[in-house]
This record gives structure tokens, C-alpha cells and sequence, in this order.
């Protein structure tokens, strides 16, 4: 019996490293639909509506990829991962691109084997607190009961924001943000720590958000961004270039408003080659011409993404800081499509 | 006169492995011995070519990396500096931290319930089986997650033992907290300690073991050496005169004495737990993570137990009992001291597998974030190094290593009650 487990275990895992090789693309595209992972509930970046419909920052990641590659934004078979089970998801071939806030790291890239494709939001790791506490600064809260969600880079950074400030903390290890939620307002921790726009993502969902004070202290550069698996270069451009393509309609001022009178033609060549009324960058890619068009179509350009998710019209309020084209000072930057 | 001859001597010939039943069966288990062998190899290889293909190729060394991680209970010393084979052990350590408590905790109430199961009572009866019957038909994982949902959200938190008009109070004289957050306990401190010795130096394996404990222990070991001695002269007496002598206050002199001596010449005080910033500190800290998988998997593995228990009793035949209501003999002695070791007998072996049962059902920990082995090695670790295989191959070894360590432990007790047959 105790060998019949441990051949198991060997098959399956023999089976999964033979799914993980290549043609992803070929794939998804003979299945006609994208298996995409995202989180379990972070209102904002991933969740379900009352309808059950997914919706979210990192979900719309997903929807302009299946309309780029399928040409139709609801081809998504959305899977929802914890932060423990999102990398052996991928990794295995359960899901063919995995968006949900994972922070772009070098052991991620080089040593688990995958391949980031860009970044979709400039995150950092922050703290959160009751105000009743009275606490002011991070380095305040020695002795402090922590929540965190394991398997994560925000656990590590934890460790090692306390460790260098000399303090101690007790750490409460949960699975899920709906856990870690529960938790705090439970009063079970003092303290929930995870990335800057995660714990304002958190705080909206609360009957009195007022109650509640992100800390200043930044602990950590958090870059989030899509992975897909090492050694499929194809589909990883085809993600890659989804998200490029995203960037640079907001970039010149191509927006799900605009995208059909755009389309039939501009005089700026980049435009027509991004729309795919000029060149063969989607052949290239092994996709249809008008590629770039469906992914923008599908949820509008980054920055209409961004305003309808997370903006500062919505309850989560996130400016865009970092998060503002390279034009207005921020970091998001697409190299040119040529 | 008749010649005997020997009948031909007949020679070995390959065909016999086939046609010779003598032989056949040898052959036909090598022949699927080899296929299966075979079959092992092959996945085997196939694992480890992929693997490589991957860039993944097997290799244990990332058990000597940093984990870089906090665990919140670690009963040996442990940094977010140490390995994560270090990591790996402090878990070990907490799943049997929980296993054992479980284990004696579901015994002791599996037991109760299951004699009282059997009362004459209507009610008791009715209650234990009411008992028995709602936790052994809801699944573990959602006894466990109940009794943390209950813990977190009805009891106070720290910062309401706060203030001049605090909304919870210390219990017991002021020396036990309850919280949400665990309960707090006096822990015993020596203010003469003999000191811990350290072994194994800086290893990840390193551990420590309190001089302290080791000189209890061995004053326990003398002070029930000298009870037996003592109740073995009080037995030589009685079968010499028919007088059995007063013993009592000897023996409990015996067992206390030299402890209590033994606790002040160490300078024993207890050492209370303080409302200091944020949580409670000093005294013992018991987690509601380890209350919650306590008391969960004890109470719901107890459940099994009684139904193995009262099987037992049902299984001594009725003449036993009213034989020893002949002796007149009272109920309960009649229970202790004719039924229950009868029944132990009936009773043992199914009881290995529930202790194996609630062993490996401590690896639910994680649904309360209790740092187990699965949550360490086969969580944290595992997700941080991506070395999915080896540490789910290490987990199922050390899963089948404590499991085979407790069944020949308890074959070992079941082989001493066994009846023995003359």
C-alpha cells in the first residue's frame, strides 16, 4: 500500500513535468479556453461578483489574453490559487498564465523556474492597524501579533523587517486573505501585513474602513506581475505582449471608446501596427491580426483597467503613484512596437 | 527376494519452471516481481529525466539553505536564520506535540463515553450517544475550524484586559489568561537551575535537555522504586500474619517527598504571565491553533474510540459480569477490574488505527495555521524552494516513520495484554 502511494505520487509528478514542455499555445488554442490563475478573493484585483462572474484588475490580465489569443474575453476558465498552491499550479500545467499579485523575485525566476513577463502593478509591503492601537510607525510595534499568509515574499520580508529593528513579533500564519481578514477583525492579530494595495483592497470591504490605518512604512519593492512557465518562449511572448499592448494603447491614447474608429486607419504608424491595419505583428505572433485589438476591447487600455478596478473612483481608492505612465512620471513603460 | 531400486534420479530441466507445479508459482511471482520492478524503475526514471528536462534535477540541498521564515510555537530554539531542515524539525516536533496530547485526550474522554455509553442511566446513555454520533459524522477538518472560529471570535482580546475599566479579567487568582489569541499559563522556573546541556553543537539537528527535568525524572524513577519495595513488604506481612499494615502515608510520602524537596533546593517559583504592549508576556503560551486542533481532533477521534470501547465490553460475555456480582463485587469494580481487561484485549488493535488516524489527521494543522510538519516542510519550505517532490517524499517518510513508530509500540502493548494461552 505505502509503495502504491509513493509510484503515485512519482506518476503524477512524472505526468506533470511532462505536461509542463511546451506549446502552450497550441494548447489553449485547441482547447478554446485559457486556464488562468488567479487568487481566491481580493476584491479589486480578483472575485467573483454576485453572479458568479469574475472580475478584477488581474482578471481583466486574463480576459485581454483569451481575447488576444481566442478572440473572445469570457474563454477564461478562471482557477482560484492560495499563495502556497499557485506555483505548483503552473508549474504542473494546470493553468497556462498565472495573474495574481506575485511578486517578480529572483529565485522565483531563476530557480523556480519561471518566467515573468512584465509588470502590472509596482507594489510594497505594508502594515495595517487598528486605529485604536494608537500606532504610528512600523518600528512601533514590537511584541505585535502578525497575520501573514504563508508562502509568500511578504512572510520573508516580515521576518526580515523585524530582524534588522531588533524587535519581535508573533506571527499567525492563514491561507487565504478572507482568513487573514477574519482574523483581524477578530482582534486574533494586531497587525495584517501584506502589499500596500492588497491591504487597501482589504480595508474597502470593511463595515467601517475609518477604523482602520494603513501604516507609512513601505517595507518591501513588491513588483507584480504575470508568470508563465520557463521554456515556452512563445506563449510567454504572447502574455508578454498582451500586457505590452495594454500599456501602449493608454500610452497613445487608444481607449475601448475610441478602438473602432482607430482601427480603420490613423496616421500614427504605430497605432496601425499595435491595431494590425499595418504590418504582421500578430501573424509573428502566431495570432490574428487584430490581436491588440480584441485584448484592448476586452476591458479597455491600462489605464481603463486600472481607473475601473482599483482607481480612486472605486471603494479601494489606490492613486495611481508608481503606477502612471512613464509619461506622467510613474514607471509603466512599454518598449515600442515596431 | 525383491530388489528395491531407487526411482530414476531425474535431473533439473528448464521446462520444469513452467510444467512443474512444484516450481510454477516461484516462477510466475519472479516473472511479476520483475515486471513490477520494471514499472517502479520506469516511473522512476521518468520523474527524474523530466525533472531534469525542467531544470529541476533531485537534490535535497535545499535543506541546508536559509528559511528565512518565523514559526510562532517552536519548542527548540529557532531564528528566521536557521535551515530549512531546522524549520522542518520544529514542525516535527509540533506534530507531535498535538499527536500525543491528541492521543491521551481521546483515549481518556473515548473511554469514558464509550462505559457510559452502556449506562443503565437513559439519559447519560442518550447523551453519549448523541455525542458519539455528532462527531463521527461531520468531517475533522470542520471540527477543527469550528473550535478556532470559536475561540477567535468569543473570547477577549488582549488589549480588553486593558485600561482602569478593563472589560475582561485574569481567571484563577489572577494567574491565567484567556484570549483570543491563546491561553496563557504560570510556567515553573528554578532559580537555582542545573542548567541545560546542549547537544550536537550548531547543527540543524542541534537540541537541548534540561538538567532540571533529568534530575525529576530521576528522582521519580527512585521514589517508585521505593514504593514498590514498600508495597512488597506490606504484601510479605499480610500473607505472613493476615494483617495488612498502614501504607498510605508512607507511599505518599514517598512520591511527594523527594520532589518537593528536589523543587526547593532548585528554587521552584512560578513565573506568571504580564500584560505587556501588545500581548501577553512570560508564562506559558498556549496557541488557540494548538487548542483548536487539540481539542478538535481528541474530541472527535474520542468518538471512534468509545464505539471501540463499548464493542469491547459488549464482547465479554454476559456470565462475567454476573459472576462477579456473585463475588459481590460492586458495579464500577466489577467494570475496572473484570470487564475492561477482558475487553483490552478486543479493544487494542483497532485502537492502533485510530491513533494512526489522528496522527495523520493533525496535518489538517494548516486550516488553522498551526506550524505542523505540513505546515513547515510541506507548506512554507516546499513553496519557497519549488522542491515539490522531495518534500512531499520527505513528508511521506516521516509520516510513515511516526506511524510505524506508534503501531510497534502499541503491537508491543497489545502482545503484553494478549490472553496467553496455557
Amino acid at each position: 500500500m505505502k509503495k502504491t502511494v509513493l509510484l503515485g505520487a512519482l506518476t503524477v509528478a512524472g505526468l506533470a513535468a511532462g505536461a509542463a514542455a511546451a506549446g502552450t499555445l497550441d494548447d489553449v488554442k485547441a482547447r478554446g479556453t485559457l486556464n488562468c490563475g488567479v487568487t481566491t478573493g481580493l476584491v479589486g484585483f480578483a472575485a467573483p461578483d454576485a453572479d458568479g462572474v469574475w472580475g478584477g484588475f488581474d482578471v481583466s490580465m486574463c480576459r485581454a489574453v483569451a481575447a488576444a489569443v481566442l478572440g473572445d474575453s469570457s474563454a477564461v476558465e478562471f482557477v482560484p490559487t492560495t499563495g502556497k498552491t499557485r506555483f505548483t499550479a503552473l508549474a504542473s500545467g494546470e493553468i497556462d498564465m498565472l495573474a495574481r499579485n506575485t511578486t517578480w523575485t529572483f529565485s522565483r525566476d531563476v530557480d523556480l523556474k519561471f518566467t515573468f513577463v512584465g509588470i502590472n502593478y509596482y507594489d510594497g509591503q505594508g502594515f495595517m492597524v487598528p486605529k485604536e492601537l494608537g500606532v504610528s510607525s512600523a518600528t512601533e510595534l514590537d511584541g505585535a501579533t502578525v497575520c501573514i499568509q504563508t508562502g509568500t515574499t511578504t512572510e520573508l520580508n516580515l521576518a526580515d523587517f523585524f530582524r534588522s529593528n531588533n524587535i519581535s513579533y508573533e506571527p499567525v500564519p492563514i491561507e487565504t486573505n478572507a482568513e487573514g481578514q477574519q482574523q483581524y477583525l477578530a482582534g486574533a492579530c494586531d497587525v495584517y501585513t501584506t502589499d500596500a494595495s492588497g491591504l487597501a483592497a482589504t480595508r474597502a470591504t470593511f463595515e467601517a474602513p475609518g477604523d482602520h490605518v494603513l501604516l507609512p512604512e513601505i517595507i518591501s519593492k513588491e513588483p507584480l506581475g504575470p508568470l508563465v512557465r520557463h521554456g515556452d518562449n512563445e506563449w510567454g511572448d504572447v502574455v508578454r505582449w498582451t500586457l505590452n499592448a495594454l500599456v501602449t494603447a493608454e500610452e497613445l491614447g487608444v481607449t475601448s471608446a475610441n478602438i473602432g474608429e482607430m482601427s480603420a486607419g490613423t496616421n500614427n504608424p504605430e497605432i496601425n501596427r499595435l491595431l494590425g491595419t499595418e504590418g504582421t505583428l500578430g501573424a509573428m505572433l502566431g495570432l490574428d491580426a487584430d490581436w491588440a485589438k480584441n485584448a484592448i476591447m476586452s476591458g479597455g487600455n491600462y489605464g481603463e483597467i486600472f481607473a475601473m478596478n482599483i482607481g480612486e473612483e472605486t471603494p479601494i481608492g489606490l492613486a495611481r503613484g508608481l503606477n502612471a505612465q512613464w509619461t506622467n512620471g510613474g514607471l509603466i513603460y512599454s518598449p515600442p512596437f515596431r | 527376494m525383491t530388489i528395491l531400486t531407487d526411482p530414476p534420479k531425474e535431473s533439473f530441466r528448464l521446462s520444469m519452471l513452467l510444467y512443474d507445479t512444484r516450481y510454477r508459482s516461484a516462477t510466475i511471482q519472479a516473472i511479476a516481481m520483475i515486471a513490477f520492478m520494471l514499472l517502479a524503475a520506469w516511473l522512476i526514471n521518468n520523474a527524474i529525466t523530466n525533472l531534469n528536462t525542467l531544470g529541476k534535477p533531485m537534490s535535497f540541498g535545499f535543506l541546508g539553505d536559509t528559511a528565512g521564515y518565523d514559526i510562532n510555537q517552536r519548542l527548540l530554539d529557532y531564528d528566521s536564520q536557521d535551515s530549512h531542515l531546522r524549520a522542518a524539525l520544529i514542525g516535527l516536533l509540533n506534530t507531535l506535540v498535538v499527536a500525543v496530547l491528541g492521543c491521551i485526550t481521546a483515549t481518556i474522554v473515548g473511554v469514558f463515553v464509550g462505559v457510559m455509553r452502556l449506562s443503565n442511566n437513559w439519559l447519560i446513555a442518550r447523551i453519549m450517544t448523541v455525542y458519539v454520533e455528532t462527531f463521527r459524522n461531520v468531517p475533522v477538518l470542520l471540527w477543527i475550524i469550528l473550535a478556532m472560529a470559536i475561540l477567535i471570535e468569543t473570547l477577549p482580546m488582549p488589549r480588553a484586559f486593558k485600561g482602569d475599566t478593563p472589560t475582561a479579567t485574569m481567571d484563577l487568582f489572577n494567574t491565567v489568561a484567556v484570549t483570543n489569541r491563546g491561553v496563557y499559563i504560570p510556567e515553573p522556573l528554578f532559580s537555582r537551575s542545573l542548567g541545560d546541556i546542549h547537544f550536537l553543537g550548531d547543527m540543524a539537528l542541534r537540541f537541548d535537555v534540561s538538567m532540571d527535568l533529568i534530575a525529576f525524572l530521576v528522582v521519580l524513577g527512585l521514589s517508585i522504586f521505593g514504593m514498590r519495595k514498600v508495597i512488597a513488604r506490606a504484601n510479605t506481612i499480610q500473607e505472613e500474619t493476615g494483617d495488612r499494615p498502614k501504607t498510605w502515608h508512607v507511599l505518599l510520602g514517598l512520591l511527594f517527598g523527594p520532589s518537593i524537596v528536589l523543587m526547593i533546593v532548585l528554587g521552584f517559583h512560578l513565573g506568571y504571565p504580564e500584560l505587556k504592549g501588545f500581548n501577553f508576556r512570560g508564562g506559558i503560551h498556549m496557541r488557540n491553533s494548538l487548542i483548536a486542533l487539540w481539542l478538535a481532533l481528541s474530541l472527535y477521534t474520542a468518538a471512534f474510540i468509545a464505539e471501540i470501547v463499548r464493542a469491547g465490553i459488549l464482547a465479554i460475555s454476559t456470565g462475567q459480569s454476573e459472576a462477579a456480582s456473585a463475588l459481590g463485587l460492586r458495579p464500577n469494580r466489577t467494570m475496572r477490574l473484570v470487564i475492561l481487561p477482558q475487553a483490552l484485549r478486543v479493544i487494542i488493535p483497532p485502537m492502533i488505527s485510530n491513533y494512526l488516524n489522528l496522527t495523520k489527521n493533525s496535518s489538517l494543522a494548516i486550516a488553522v495555521g498551526y506550524m505542523d510538519i505540513t505546515g513547515t516542510l510541506g507548506g512554507i519550505t516546499m513553496n519557497q524552494t519549488g522542491r515539490e517532490l522531495e518534500g512531499v517524499m520527505l513528508l511521506m517518510l516521516v509520516y510513515l516513520a511516526i506511524s510505524l513508530s506508534i503501531s510497534g509500540l502499541m503491537n508491543w502493548y497489545n502482545n503484553s495484554v494478549k490472553l496467553v494461552e496455557r
